[in-house]
Formats: structure tokens, C-alpha cells, sequence
């Protein structure tokens, strides 16, 4: 019975809707604090982190910090002559301070950066400053080199004035903003990174492509046997699961080089001679097999459970209306498999597109990926920053791997059991 | 045209699947053309593996099926021809009513203007004639199975296999597919052969029925013979109601014998005992019993009501007569029958040819 006004009332006359929002707080709040403990550790665990990743990715206040009074000098020289007197008197007092507190070296590597050669100049001038006698800096500091006399090194040291920086975005495919702030390709025999994130993609790709092939008779195989035998295998296909990562792949070094088990094996079959065996790890060949083996149960088990809930009687029905077999299969069950396909294909090609320790051992130097260019910056060069950013560019890659599935499939078509 | 008596043909069907146990034994069966055959039986019996060996899912492990003279164990399922309608309906879920029509038609290569005309007839017969751009799981479990029975029967096959079509709806709507299937069956006089462990749809639907028991055939004839005459006591207990008391044989002459029970004595139709000391499980239906019969019966008993149950057209008694304490009669509800309470002495008549002795249990 509704009321005039056409609100519905429960029996103690509060309006129904206000009754049912009062009955299900209590459950809203409960299933927030639930998922809360979990909410908090994304936060404090991914959110921050990445924050923290891209803040650094693009932050450059080291120089600006080193050269204060220059940089403040400096905020009225148009660059195309000469700096006037006041910005190499600033210049003066700032280095003369860095050199003091033995800094200078940083901002030696950071110009240097940004134009060839700097590092020599300002050595030399961290000596000779010592010497300097008060007033006139431009003559003196002319003096100390004739490239202070180029306006080009001027140039770069204001270059680095703003605090933040893109230029390790643009590092990460082989740009750089030259003098003249156009931004320009690296010349063609430093363009490393480039190749690395094509080849990242194609063997992301190509595992992707050898697991679908591997792991969907497999999956069928699983979902059609009898419990017994399907409950084997399944174990056999979680066995990898179980074993340590870095065993795996040690155990594939162990059969794929030269003088491995596999060679032997070629050798004694007389395959291929003993003077002449191949060469599988090291190199793409290994990254592709090893990879494959591990991210195997990544595809199995989205195909599996996908193709459990296909009743056998389909593939039946479709043989009974007169389909061949094979058109039974393409027509009837292979459309039925597609979820399962889209979501083995995204798990394993997000996997593979950020793969480190396969590709570092079993890569050598033309198998690796572009994840472990990323770790030789955090770990040699130190450079975090470039580090951050290629971090970063992986990760807007994979959004937009999972924005273009979106568009394609749609997510909501994806199973994963 | 006259029909073939044999027009699917089992001979010596033997079926085992791990080589231990037979589970289908020595089936000789011949349908006709345009038949309607429902093999009944418990679940196990052997009914659903005959059905997939017909359709070709399972091979005979002896003997041969014949589908118009021709043996068939050796073609594959797709080309057989022949159409099945599955127990959960097997209905393709990423097409459409259409497409799942079209599909056997499609695989013929059949011109796609034949298609639409055979797919709109096909739906107009189950009377889904809008429904064909709908998704099947936007169907209910009724309209389902029609699409089923409207796809099997779209390609004209020779013959129809049902496995249980109707188990999985409610039990209104399964008496009113009952009648459409039987409807369609006389329409286009395909032949039928469908299976159920449901004894009530075999004797709506069928022109005979083969009940299947422990992988052989116990009985095959029409609906009516089943009931009326069954020719041994797995028969009589498994179809409709039934009952029943053991006994031995102590007089056999031309048409009856005598039946000694372990209190009284009983005169029954001979069906399957030959000699006086064999012993025999005798099987009167319940509605065959008569109380206080105006007629003169051979048999009249003594029996005390021990339950009324109430069902609305008719009353079920429950006597214990000759030391059966669960001796069922069926009085219909009318008001010659008002001295029926709990406890009364009540004479019961029947004549000794509904007694039929059958084999011991």
C-alpha cells in the first residue's frame, strides 16, 4: 500500500527506502572493514611507490639546487649572447661553495649531461678558481678556458634551470632535447633502448603465442579426462608452480648450454655434429623456451577453467547435426574457449612484457629485456631517475595493452574460473 | 510407401565398456518406419548407451545396427543423419535461436534462402516463430527444449534419438511438451526414438515401449499390452502400481493354476510357471481388486483396511489380505463406497485372469 504522496512506508511509517539504507548500513560498513586491511596495504604498497617512481622520474632540482644565485642571475639573460657579469659572479660563488663541500663532482657528471666536454671545463676551473682575485669574474673565468667563451656551455647550464625534466622520458627512446631545445633522435649507434622495448614486445608476443599453442590441448585434455587421470595431470601442470623460479630457470641453463643435455643429446642422435652444436642459451632461443615453460600454467589454468564448464554434449550435438569433427570444433567449441583465450593471453603477455630473472640468466646479451636495462640502471649506473622512467613507460604500456583488450574483447568476457 | 518393419534394426548388440561388464546384453530390437519407440528403464539399465550407440557416440562391442539396411557401426555421428535432442538441450549458448537452427542446414551447404524458410517452418512447428533472434539463455528450460526438438528435426533426419528431454522442467510443463512432441511425431511421422526412466511420459507418448532392465530388453509391445499383461514381475513392478504375493504352485490345469501362499490360497492366470512346486511371484493391479463385487469372482478374500489415504477422484486403501500387510486398492470416489474406515473387515473380489503368476522375485 503506498501512501498518497506515493512513497512507500513500511508498517512504522518511515519511508521504505530510508527503512532498507538503515538495514544495509551495518553490511556496508562491515564489508568495508573487511576489504579495508587490503585497501590500506595497495595504498601504502603500490600507490605510493609508483607515486613516488614518477616524482622522481621526472625531478631534476640537484642542478638547480648547486647553482641558486646563478640560476637566479640568470632569469634575465635572453641566451643569445654572452651572460653579463652578474650571472659568472654568481656562478663564481656558487661552485666556489660546491667545491668547497666537494660536490662539485655531481654537478660535473649532471652538465656534462647536457654538453660534452663540461666535465674537463669545470675541473679546470675548480683548480684555478682558488687564485681568483675579487671583481671582474667574466675576464677571469674566460681565462681559465676558452670554451667559457661559447655561449653554447651557458646555454646548457641554464637548460637545467627548471626543477623538473622530461628528458628521461625522451632518454628512454632514444631522444634527447638538443641546444636548441628541439627534440632530436640520438645518433643511430647509441639507440639501444629502442631495440629493447621492440624486442620486449616481440617476445612477449611470441611466449604468449607458444603458451596459447602449448596449453590449450592441454587444457582440453584436463577438462575432458576422467577425475583420475585429469587430477595427475593437473598436478604435472602445477608442479612448476611449486618450484622455485630461479631453480627453473637454473635447470633449463643446465639442459640448454652448449655442452648441456640437450646438446648431448642432438650430438648422440647425430643430429648435429659435436664440433657444431648449437648455441640455445644466451640468447633469444633461451629466453623464449624458458619463459614459455614457466608462464605455461598462467595460460592452462584460465583455459582450464573456462573449458570445464563447456558440457561435452555440445561438441556432441554439433557432430549429431552433421558438423565434421573439425567444424564441430571451430564452430561450436572454439568460440566457447574465447574467454578463457583472452584472459590466459593478457595474464601471460603482462607477465612476460615485465619478465627480469629468466631473461638475465638465460637471455645473455641478445635475449634480454627491456626490465633488465631497468635493473642495470638501479643497480649500476645508479641512475634511478631513468630507471623510474622506463618503469613507468612499462607500466603505461601494459594500461594500454589492457585499454586496447578492453576495446577489443571487453574485460568483462575474461575468466579466470 | 510402405514402412519398414525394420527400419532401424539392433542385432546381437553386445556392449561392454571396461570388458568385465556387459552393460548392454544380446539387444535384438526392430523399430519401424514413423515409430514412436520409448526405451524405459532404471537408471543403468542399458537405455541411454542403445540411444549413443545409435547416434554413434559409443560403438557396439558386438553386433551390428542397421538404419535401413545399412550398417551403420562403422560411419561416424555426422554423418549418420540422424537427429538428437540431449537431455540439458546441448543448445549452442554463443548463437542465436536462428544460427543454432541454421547450423545443421549450414554444414549441408544448403543455400541460405532455403535456410530461412526451413528455420521459419521449423520454428513456426514448436510455435517459437518470434524467438529467432533471441539468445538461447534468454530462453526458459521450456521454450529450450522446443528450440532443441525444432533444431533436430530442422534437417529432415530419418530419425529422432531424445535422451530424457524433458528432466530437467516442472512437471506441468512436462506434460504439455509430453503432448507436443507426441503432436509433432504424428504431424511429420519421423521416427522416434526416445528414452526416459519416466514410466508415466512412456505410456503418453509411445507406440511401444521396450523396458530396458540389466542391459536386456524385459518387454517390448504397445503401451496398453505393458500395463495390462506384462510378461514377468520386473515388468509388472516398474510399470504403474501393483500387487503382489509369493507363493508356490500346488495345481496347474488349462488356463489357471492354484497358488499356495503361506496363509491361504489363491487361483491365478499362468503366465510364466509350467509345473506344480515352481515357485511364483503372483500380480494383481490394484485396480482390478474390487470391494464387495456384485459379480461372481473366482477369488474372494477377507482383508482389514489398516490406511485410508485421501487423494481427491479417488481413495487408496491399504488391506492386509492373506498375510500381505501392503495390499493397495484404488476405490473411486463415489457413494456406494462410504463404509471404507480404518479398521473395517471388507470382502475383496478379483477375477484369476488379472492374477497373473509370474516369475518368482
Amino acid at each position: 500500500m503506498s501512501s498518497e504522496t506515493g512513497k512507500i512506508l513500511t508498517t512504522d511509517g518511515i519511508p521504505l527506502e530510508e527503512s532498507l539504507k538503515q538495514a544495509e548500513k551495518k553490511n556496508k560498513i562491515k564489508a568495508f572493514l573487511l576489504v579495508a586491511p587490503l585497501l590500506l596495504f595497495l595504498i601504502i604498497t603500490y600507490m605510493i611507490p609508483i607515486g613516488d617512481m614518477f616524482s622522481r622520474s621526472i625531478d631534476d632540482k640537484m642542478v638547480t639546487n648547486m647553482l641558486p644565485k646563478t640560476y637566479k642571475a640568470m632569469e634575465t639573460w635572453d641566451g643569445k649572447e654572452l651572460p653579463p657579469e652578474e650571472v659568472f659572479e654568481a656562478f663564481y660563488l656558487d661552485y666556489k661553495i660546491l667545491v668547497k663541500n666537494k660536490t662539485a663532482g655531481k654537478l660535473q657528471t649532471q652538465l656534462n649531461y647536457e654538453k660534452n666536454g663540461f666535465k674537463s671545463v669545470l675541473k679546470k676551473l675548480a683548480r684555478k678558481q682558488k687564485k681568483f682575485e675579487e671583481g671582474n669574474y667574466k675576464e677571469q673565468i674566460m681565462k681559465v678556458h676558452k670554451r667559457w667563451r661559447n655561449v653554447e656551455y651557458w646555454r646548457a647550464i641554464k637548460r637545467r634551470a627548471p626543477s623538473y625534466t622530461y628528458s628521461k622520458y625522451l632518454k628512454g627512446v632514444d631522444m634527447y632535447s638538443n641546444e636548441d631545445g628541439k627534440i632530436v633522435q640520438v645518433s643511430e649507434d647509441r639507440r639501444i633502448h629502442r631495440i629493447l622495448w621492440i624486442r620486449t614486445v616481440e617476445v612477449a608476443f611470441f611466449v604468449t603465442l607458444f603458451c596459447f599453442l602449448m596449453a590449450y590441448p592441454i587444457a582440453h585434455l584436463l577438462a575432458t579426462l576422467p577425475m583420475k587421470y585429469s587430477n595427475l595431470l593437473m598436478i604435472c601442470v602445477l608442479l612448476p608452480f611449486w618450484t622455485s623460479l630461479l631453480v627453473r630457470t637454473a635447470s633449463w641453463m643446465i639442459l640448454l648450454q652448449q655442452q648441456g643435455i640437450v646438446n648431448d643429446f642432438f650430438v648422440w642422435t647425430g643430429l648435429v655434429a659435436d664440433d657444431n652444436r648449437p648455441e640455445m642459451m644466451y640468447n633469444k632461443t633461451g629466453t623464449y623456451v624458458a619463459m614459455t615453460q614457466i608462464l605455461l600454467p598462467f595460460m592452462v589454468l584460465p583455459l582450464y577453467s573456462v573449458m570445464k564448464t563447456i558440457s561435452p554434449s555440445l561438441m556432441r550435438a554439433g557432430k549429431s547435426l552433421g558438423a565434421t569433427p573439425a567444424v564441430a570444433f571451430f564452430k561450436v567449441y572454439f568460440p566457447l574457449t574465447i574467454p578463457g583465450i583472452g584472459a590466459g593471453c593478457l595474464l601471460v603477455f603482462i607477465l612476460a612484457i615485465g619478465y627480469y630473472i629468466t631473461p638475465a640468466l638465460v637471455g645473455g646479451a641478445s635475449g634480454t629485456l627491456i626490465s633488465n636495462q631497468i635493473a642495470y640502471h638501479m643497480k649500476s649506473t645508479l641512475d634511478w631517475s631513468f630507471a623510474s622512467a622506463m618503469g613507468l613507460m612499462l607500466l603505461t604500456g601494459v594500461l594500454v595493452i589492457y585499454w586496447i583488450y578492453n576495446k577489443l574483447v571487453g574485460v568483462d568476457n575474461i575468466k579466470l574460473g | 510407401m510402405s514402412k519398414k518393419a525394420d527400419f532401424v534394426k539392433f542385432d546381437k548388440v553386445d556392449k561392454s565398456y571396461d570388458g568385465k561388464v556387459l552393460v548392454v546384453k544380446d539387444l535384438n530390437l526392430d523399430i519401424e518406419e514413423g515409430e514412436f519407440v520409448t526405451m524405459l528403464g532404471p537408471s543403468g539399465s542399458g537405455k541411454t548407451t542403445c540411444l549413443m550407440m545409435l547416434a554413434g557416440f559409443e560403438t557396439p562391442t558386438n553386433g551390428e545396427i542397421f538404419l535401413d539396411n545399412n550398417p551403420i557401426s562403422n560411419i561416424p555421428p555426422h554423418k549418420r543423419g540422424i537427429g538428437m535432442v540431449f537431455q540439458n538441450y546441448a543448445l549452442f549458448p554463443h548463437m542465436t535461436v536462428f544460427e543454432n537452427l541454421a547450423f545443421p542446414l549450414k554444414v549441408r551447404k544448403m543455400s541460405q534462402e532455403d535456410i530461412e524458410k526451413k528455420v521459419d517452418k521449423a520454428l513456426s512447428m514448436v510455435s517459437l516463430g518470434g524467438f529467432a533472434n533471441r539468445m538461447p539463455g534468454q530462453l526458459s528450460g521450456g521454450q529450450q527444449q522446443r528450440v532443441a526438438v525444432a533444431r533436430a528435426l530442422v534437417f529432415d533426419p530419418a530419425v529422432v534419438l531424445m535422451d530424457e528431454p524433458l528432466g530437467a522442467l516442472d512437471k506441468n510443463l512436462r506434460e504439455s511438451m509430453q503432448y507436443e512432441i507426441k503432436h509433432i511425431h504424428e504431424n511429420i511421422g519421423v521416427t522416434v526414438v526416445y528414452v526416459t526412466h519416466d514410466q508415466g511420459e512412456a505410456l503418453t507418448m509411445s507406440n511401444r515401449i521396450a523396458v530396458f532392465n540389466d542391459g536386456k530388453v524385459q518387454q517390448l509391445s504397445s503401451p496398453d499390452k505393458l500395463y495390462e499383461e506384462p510378461v514377468n514381475s520386473f515388468v509388472a513392478e516398474f510399470i504403474g502400481e501393483n500387487n503382489t504375493f509369493g507363493g508356490e504352485i500346488s495345481e496347474i490345469s488349462n488356463g489357471t493354476c492354484k497358488v499356495k501362499l503361506e496363509k491361504g490360497e489363491i487361483i491365478a492366470n499362468p503366465i510364466s510357471v509350467k509345473s506344480v512346486g515352481e515357485k511364483t511371484t503372483v500380480s494383481i493391479r490394484p485396480e482390478r481388486a474390487l470391494i464387495n463385487p456384485k459379480d461372481k469372482m473366482d477369488n474372494n478374500q477377507k482383508g482389514k483396511i489398516e490406511e485410508v489415504i485421501y487423494h481427491g477422484d479417488h481413495t487408496r486403501v491399504r488391506l492386509n489380505l492373506l498375510g500381505n500387510s501392503e495390499f493397495i486398492l484404488k476405490v473411486p470416489n463415489s457413494s456406494q463406497n462410504l463404509d471404507i474406515k480404518l479398521g473395517n473387515e471388507i470382502n475383496i473380489g478379483w477375477n484369476s485372469h488379472d492374477a497373473r503368476a509370474l516369475d518368482p522375485k
